[in-house]
């Protein structure tokens, strides 16, 4: 019997191994959640002395003067900013979820063999392209462009910072709405084949319907990039504390402002603080619209 | 097993050879605004011929940044491109810190233009009035020019993020204290950025440092009041104090400096570190004569 169990008990050094990575592995698989728990007690903490002291509701939601630095009349009015992105957000849709759509159509139903892999790699390079470059693009190419096109006065606005974000939110957009494409079991395809579809309508009619939910998070994970997008924006909005009464004015995000502003300011200031009260603003945001996506994800499992 | 063994062994073994060699020299740490950090760049580099033991290590991020790192301690030197605030001298006493300033040379705040820009000279009510909150001048017809390239008549006004000290210093000396900025201004992150933008803009009006000028755009000359003389902004003329809108660069230690902090100090202030600011586009504090 005392045998048996040496037998059984083999902690040589494959056990321990196992049991290391075994570790590892588990640490891994929490750490997400420990980062997040994490960042929201850091933001927390920089923000909510803010947030429980100077915060005007009122003020920071409906004013759009953000002057924080005023040495006679400091306000923390973030509408300005919440529109800037909205809208930069907004126009980047309109821009991109026709393109990520029809792409995403275009390699799940039409496209095969080489062509296929190709078109996936190259959408999935468009991705690896750093954000300064963009901004890079948007401010050294774009502006002059836009300027001698549409003969206004500047080219740094919601268009130019729109298409640039638009470009940086289609590949994820285009990969997330293909999946939702082929997850829909190709049963359907012959069955609405068999009943004399033509190819758009069996798109139309059956494929589109049933992957509805994946295609609205696709859309919803592009906003929530656009809307967390920092460098390329601040480069090309123009960075313009303004409320945009068309598409060639110049704008100025959440984001960008948290990084212009943030190096620069005492540790624990209220100007401090109020750059942390916009983070805990955009987290909440982008949470919410990730949650959402994720339940839509969902949706499609369950059925 | 043995593998590891020796990788650990040979991290040791830099590790302790880093610790040795780090005691023998000594590391001045250097930080601050964005304006002066060519030049202490170029300081730093210049300062290894001198005492090889001495090495500073430079780092930008806005004078701000490097005044509350001279506060906490963390560096040895801030370069700053405006005076301490009367709350960052507060937070340094109460942290038992009495900022030295000491004056290492003088920017002219140049205003630049689009090339095509008919203007040539400015006066500092009129900047106020482009730049001013309330202020009432909005398109360049208001100047008495068309702006060729610019259909729009529009001036388009670039300006700097709120706490960098080439922001507060332009408050300063063109609006006045109390006056804010007219929302609405292009915040750029750089000092470089804001020519970069004016340069590609017929429609724009900007300020920056006089060190970032390039031969494509155009630099005003700045009458300190309506009947003064116009004064082009140069290193001369922010030598001799005519140009309205120059601003002494400042580096503060806290306290007194000695040792290897003071013998640096010393030497940028000597021919040798006021020949680098002059060769980087400021003025230097004393005239001198460079080859």
């Amino acid at each position: 019997m005392a045998h048996n169990a040496g037998a059984l008990d083999r902690r040589d050094t494959a056990w321990y191994v196992d049991k290391a990575v075994e570790w590892l592995v588990f640490i891994g698989g929490i750490s997400a959640i420990i980062f997040i728990v994490g960042i929201f007690v850091f933001i927390g903490k920089e923000g909510f002395g803010f947030i429980l002291g100077r915060f005007d509701f009122a003020e920071f939601f409906f004013s759009p003067r953000w002057t924080p630095t005023s040495l006679t009349n400091a306000t923390y009015g973030a509408l300005a900013l919440i529109v800037g992105t909205a809208s930069v957000t907004g126009f980047a849709m309109l821009v991109s979820v026709p393109f990520s759509l029809g792409a995403a159509i275009y390699i799940a139903e039409f496209a095969t063999g080489k062509r296929r892999e190709t078109l996936k790699v190259l959408i999935e390079m468009l991705a690896a392209i750093p954000s300064v470059v963009w901004g890079f693009i948007g401010l050294s190419l774009m502006n002059p462009l836009i300027i001698s096109v549409f003969n206004v006065p500047l080219g740094l606005n919601v268009l130019n910072a729109g298409i640039i974000l638009g470009l940086m939110a289609a590949p994820i957009m285009t990969t997330i709405a293909e999946d939702a494409l082929k997850a829909v079991p190709d049963g359907y395809r012959e069955a609405a084949e068999a009943l004399g579809a033509t190819r758009w309508q069996v798109i139309r009619q059956v494929v589109l319907p049933a992957a509805k939910n994946g295609l609205v998070a696709a859309v919803l994970l592009g906003v929530g990039r656009g809307f967390g997008e920092t460098m390329a924006v601040l480069m090309a909005t123009g960075h313009s504390i303004n409320i945009p009464s068309s598409i060639f004015d110049p704008v100025r995000a959440l984001t960008a402002t948290i990084a212009t502003e943030l190096g620069e300011t005492a540790e624990g200031s209220e100007h401090y603080q109020a750059l942390f009260a916009l983070g805990i603003l955009l987290f909440a945001v982008t949470f919410v619209i990730n949650l959402t996506a994720d339940l839509f994800v969902r949706g499609i499992k369950d059925k | 097993m043995k593998r590891l063994a020796i990788v650990a062994l040979a991290l040791f073994a830099t590790a302790a050879c880093g610790g040795g060699s780090g005691s023998s020299r000594t590391l001045i740490q250097n930080k601050g605004s964005d304006t002066l950090v060519s030049v202490a760049q170029a300081w730093a580099e210049a300062y290894k011929e001198v005492d090889a033991n001495v090495a500073v290590a430079v780092t930008g991020g806005g004078s701000g940044t490097g005044i509350s790192s001279m506060i906490n301690g963390t560096v040895d030197i801030a370069n700053a491109s405006r005076k301490m605030k009367e709350s960052e001298l507060e937070a340094a006493r109460g942290n038992g810190v009495e900022p030295i300033e000491h004056v290492v040379g003088f920017d002219a705040l140049a205003v630049y233009l689009h090339p095509d820009n008919p203007i040539d000279v400015m006066s500092l009510s009129q900047l106020a009035e482009i730049y001013g909150e309330g202020g009432e001048t909005e398109t360049w017809s208001q100047l008495g020019v068309t702006v060729p390239g610019c259909d729009s008549d529009e001036i388009v006004r670039v300006s700097r993020q709120n706490n960098s000290g080439t922001y507060v210093y332009f408050q300063e000396a063109v609006l006045g204290v109390e006056r804010d900025f007219k929302l609405g201004s292009l915040d750029m992150h750089g000092s470089k950025d804001v020519v970069d933008l004016v340069e590609n803009t017929p429609c724009a009006i900007g300020y920056s440092g006089l060190a970032y000028a390039t031969d494509h755009v155009k630099l005003v000359s700045v009458m300190s009041a309506e009947d003064a003389p116009a004064v082009a902004p140069s290193v001369d003329t922010a030598i001799d104090g005519s140009y309205p809108i120059a601003r002494p660069l400042m580096m503060y230690t806290a306290g007194q400096p000695t040792g290897a902090v003071g013998t640096y100090l010393e030497w940028i202030l000597g021919d040798v570190g006021q020949c680098i600011i002059l060769d980087k586009g400021y003025a230097p504090v004393t005239s001198v004569s460079c080859s």
